[in-house]
This record gives C-alpha cells, sequence and structure tokens, in this order.
C-alpha cells in the first residue's frame, strides 16, 4: 500500500510537471538549440582530421550527434531552481510536504526530457540527411545499453548538480560555484574532444573524474561504433565506474541535504 | 540618417554625465560581493585552459587548424577572451535585463525617463567582472603576436584596436536585437543562450571550419568578423575588404539595432494593457 502511494503519488507529479513543460514548448527548443556545441566541434575536428584517432568522418559525426543527444538528456538545472526556490521562500512549503524536495526537481526534469524528445529527433534527421554518410543506427542491445547509460549519466550529474544546490543552506549563491563544474563538464566529458584525442595521461586522469560518464560513454555507446581498444571504456567496466559514483553520491547527498536542513532557517527568519 | 543613429549623442554631456553616476553605483554595490569576484575570476582561468586545452590536442600533433599556426590561434583564441570580458561587463548585466523589464513592466519607467532608452537599456550598469578577462585577452593577443611574428608594428596594434570596437559594436548589436525580441515573445532570454553558443566557434580562426559553415560565419553571424579579422589585423594579414567589411558590419548592425528598436517600441503595448 505504501509502495503503491508512493508511485501514484509520482505519477501525479511528473504528470503536473510534463503539463507545465509543455507550455514552454517553445523555450525548451530553444535550450535544445542552445546545445550546437558538439556540432561545432564536430565541424572543426572533421576540417582537420587527427592521425591515430581512431574515428574516420562519419564515425566524428556519430560521436559527436550521440554527444549533442547524451546532453540533452542530461542537462541539469537544479541550482538555478533550488536557489530561486531557497530566496524567494518557496522552500519552505516543500519542505512541510511528505515527498522530499528533491523529487520534484528530478519530475520536473524528466519533464522536460520528455518536451525535448520531439525537437532532437527532429535535429537527428536533419543530422542525417546533412551528413548522409554518417547514417547508421546501433544495434537494438546496443541502443539499450546506451539509453540505460544516458539514464544513469542524468542520476551523476543530478546528484553532482544537487550537491552545489545543497550549498544554497549556507550561501545564497550557489550558481556561482556551479559555474566553475560546468568548466571540467565542458571540457573533460568529450562534448568539445574525444576522449580517444587526449593524451593518454591526461584520458586516465580524467577516467578517475565522474565526467567522461556523463557524455562520453554514454555516447560511445549511442553512436553504435566499436569501442575505442586503448585509452577508453568497456561497457562492464563504465556501468561499473557509473555504479560507483552513484554510490559515491548518493549517501553525500543525502548527508549534506540533511545538515543543510538543519541549518536552514527560511529566508527573513 | 547620421544625426538619427546618433540621437543619444546630440546631449553628449548630459549623457556622459549619467554614464558615470550609473557605473559608480553599480561598481559601488559589486564591492558587495567579492567571493562572487574570486569565483568569477577562477572560472576565467579554466575556461581559458580547457580552450587551451583544445587547440593543444591539435597542435601536439602537428595539425594546424585551418593553416592556423599555435599562436596564430592563440591570438584569436584572445580576441574572444576580450569580447567574452566584454560581455560580462556590459552586455550581460545590461540586455539580460530588458526581457525582465518587459516581463515586470518595469519598462514603462524607462521609456518615461528624460533619457534615450537605448542608451539607458543598454549602459545602465557595468560588472568589473569581465575587467579581468579583458586583460587577460589582450596580452594573450600581443603575446602569441610576438611570438608568431617576432616584433610588433603600431599601426597593426591599432588597426586591431579599431577592429575590436567594431567587433563589439557587432556583438552589441546582435544581442540587443534578440534582446528586444523579448518585446513580442515575453521570454527570449534562451535566444541569448543560443548566439551565446553559437559564438563559441569564435574561438577558432574561421579557416578551421568547412566551407559552407565558413559562409555561415561570415555572411549571416558574423563569427569572422568578430575574431578572425581582429587576429589578423595584429598579425598583419588583414586584407582591405575584410577590414572594410567589419567597419560595415559593425555600423549596419548598429543601426539595424536602432531601428528595430523603434519598430518594437511602436508595438509595445505596456504591461497590463
Amino acid at each position: 500500500m505504501h509502495v503503491l502511494g508512493r508511485a501514484r503519488r509520482h505519477a501525479v507529479l511528473w504528470s503536473v510537471q510534463f503539463a507545465y513543460m509543455a507550455e514552454y514548448r517553445a523555450e525548451i527548443a530553444l535550450w535544445a538549440l542552445s546545445g550546437v556545441v558538439p556540432f561545432i566541434m564536430l565541424a572543426i575536428w572533421q576540417s582537420a582530421p587527427l592521425p591515430g584517432l581512431g574515428l574516420d568522418g562519419p564515425m566524428l559525426g556519430r560521436y559527436f550527434l550521440s554527444a549533442f543527444v547524451v546532453r540533452q538528456f542530461t542537462v541539469v538545472w537544479v541550482v538555478w531552481q533550488f536557489e530561486e526556490d531557497t530566496i524567494q521562500g518557496r522552500l519552505s512549503p516543500y519542505l512541510l510536504q511528505p515527498l522530499h524536495p528533491l523529487w520534484r526537481y528530478v519530475a520536473a526534469h524528466q519533464a522536460e526530457q520528455a518536451t525535448r524528445l520531439p525537437f532532437v529527433m527532429l535535429i537527428i534527421a536533419t543530422f542525417f540527411l546533412l551528413q548522409p554518410a554518417a547514417l547508421a543506427f546501433p544495434s537494438p542491445p546496443r541502443l539499450l545499453l546506451g539509453v540505460l547509460a544516458v539514464g544513469l549519466a542524468f542520476a551523476i550529474n543530478f546528484l553532482l548538480q544537487s550537491l552545489i544546490a545543497c550549498l544554497c543552506f549556507w550561501s545564497e549563491r550557489a550558481t556561482a560555484l556551479e559555474r566553475l563544474l560546468m568548466i571540467p563538464t565542458l571540457f573533460l566529458s568529450g562534448l568539445v574532444a574525444p576522449l580517444q584525442a587526449f593524451p593518454p595521461g591526461l584520458a586516465r586522469l580524467a577516467l578517475k573524474t565522474p565526467f567522461p560518464y556523463l557524455i562520453a560513454f554514454p555516447a560511445q555507446l549511442l553512436s553504435g561504433d566499436p569501442l575505442p581498444v586503448e585509452g577508453g571504456f568497456t561497457v562492464v567496466g563504465g556501468f561499473l565506474a557509473m555504479a560507483l559514483w552513484i554510490a559515491v553520491l548518493l549517501p553525500l547527498l543525502s548527508l549534506l541535504w540533511r545538515a543543510g536542513v538543519r541549518r536552514y532557517g527560511a529566508m527573513g527568519a | 540618417m547620421v544625426v538619427w543613429l546618433l540621437a543619444p549623442l546630440r546631449d553628449l554631456r548630459r549623457h556622459l554625465v549619467s554614464l558615470r553616476r550609473f557605473w559608480g553605483t553599480s561598481l559601488a554595490s559589486q564591492l558587495e560581493y567579492q567571493f562572487n569576484a574570486f569565483i568569477e575570476l577562477l572560472a576565467m582561468v579554466g575556461n581559458l585552459a580547457g580552450s587551451l586545452l583544445v587547440l593543444w590536442l591539435f597542435d601536439r600533433q602537428g595539425v594546424p587548424l585551418g593553416g592556423w599556426s599555435w599562436a596564430g590561434a592563440l591570438v584569436v583564441l584572445g580576441a574572444y577572451t576580450v569580447l567574452t570580458g566584454f560581455t560580462s561587463c556590459l552586455l550581460q548585466p545590461n540586455l539580460s535585463r530588458i526581457v525582465t523589464h518587459v516581463q515586470e513592466g518595469t519598462l514603462d519607467f524607462v521609456l518615461l525617463k528624460p533619457i534615450d532608452s537605448q542608451f539607458w537599456l543598454s549602459l545602465r550598469t557595468v560588472s568589473a567582472a569581465g575587467v579581468p578577462e579583458m586583460v587577460l585577452g589582450v596580452v594573450l593577443m600581443v603575446g602569441a603576436a610576438l611570438q608568431e611574428r617576432g616584433s610588433l608594428n603600431p599601426a597593426a596594434v591599432l588597426l586591431m584596436a579599431a577592429m575590436l570596437m567594431a567587433a563589439a559594436l557587432t556583438l552589441y548589436a546582435l544581442w540587443f536585437v534578440l534582446a528586444t525580441t523579448s518585446i513580442w515573445f515575453v521570454k527570449t532570454w534562451n535566444a541569448t543562450e543560443v548566439l551565446r553558443a553559437v559564438l563559441t566557434a569564435g574561438r577558432y580562426p574561421v579557416a578551421a571550419f568547412p566551407p559552407a559553415l565558413r559562409t555561415l560565419f561570415t555572411l549571416v553571424l558574423p563569427v569572422a568578423f568578430l575574431t578572425t579579422v581582429p587576429a589578423e589585423a595584429l598579425l598583419e594579414r588583414a586584407t582591405a575588404p575584410w577590414i572594410g567589411g567589419s567597419v560595415a558590419v559593425a555600423c549596419g548592425a548598429l543601426a539595424i539595432s536602432r531601428a528595430f528598436w523603434q519598430l518594437a517600441l511602436r508595438f509595445y503595448t505596456s504591461a497590463s494593457s
């Protein structure tokens, strides 16, 4: 009964958020477009092929297209929302409800992703029209693994960003710190350069951080091309690392959240 | 035409006095947030390091980006850094507020002020956050140009400064036109995010892109005029058509932004009406 009640609560929450997000279709389309960076980088990488990269033109195309898609479904904006809710005092009623406030944000993100889906499909279709040589789809099992990896990547990113959002309990300006987190998310994740292009030392270092699992690993799975032999991921290793990061970040978030709520005095109190 | 374009300059002194007051008060209020300035500085260093990393990935394999040497590409990155600094100094703090003014109805108050509304909206505040970035960008440009050419010709430096000014005006006009569309669509600050994302292409010489994109970045979105032309001016590679083109684009964009604002105001029906 308890589990059932909880499931229904989430279903309601999700459908409310979806209705809300669907109102903002136009803005979300623009958001989707603001993820063009992988395509800009693709143009550069295809014009200046690196020797020994192991990625030819169409493979580069599929990699960066996949990186774009992964980014679309792993973007997290919980820090802004949470900061606004804290400053405006909306958090106080949320804390009183019998639902962890973070679930509200998870539902909002997932609803927004669902709204993005048609635009992303349109962009994928346009891409293959412009680069017919790159047209290839991953095998169904590979696609399934890719989708799973995207989901886990979203979870890791959401946990990371929520950790920063929790700092709102102490300081009202957590978005400034989010800007810092954005830098490795951009440069170490594989969004602007495939990890195979990194010198081996740097690639190994990057793989010790959560960032390559946010973009590069899911993107390599989705691209359908064979995973690179050296300096890259294996399917099992990649998923293990993702599980490990979630196992580290989840308790950390729970601890920080509890400490934060204890610290929270509501705005103006 | 010229009189109309330079309308704010008619009573120049009054505008300059206002400007000093505007910027004095906004800088004073920013001194309250020193922690933000520190983060801003860290973000600047991190972003530059990331951009250098990408350039280095090509350079270490000996692959020139669009025929540009490492030092040449650094000059372009320097120009990009200067313009990002300019964006956080003036464009971001002012123009992102236009949307809020429209949403909350405070644009009415702006329009009632005895001062040119485009002037007020574009220059009301200034943020010190972008200054280090602009300085760093200039240092990077000059340093890399010295490495590339051995010495610097003062005329080239002057030309580079002029081209950067033209680039800044073009960038301003682009942002302003996009922000102005909020009169019709209200929620358009996402559109400036799209602009910002596309402009990251300016981190690299325009020759590094395939021909179709090169045309797009020259004729439709003037990315080439923003960073590549100032860099070429400093490296004494700029040709007359590009220099003339850069000035023409800046003047044209400015005129369009002014005309577009007047047009938008004719459609503005104020909040709640």
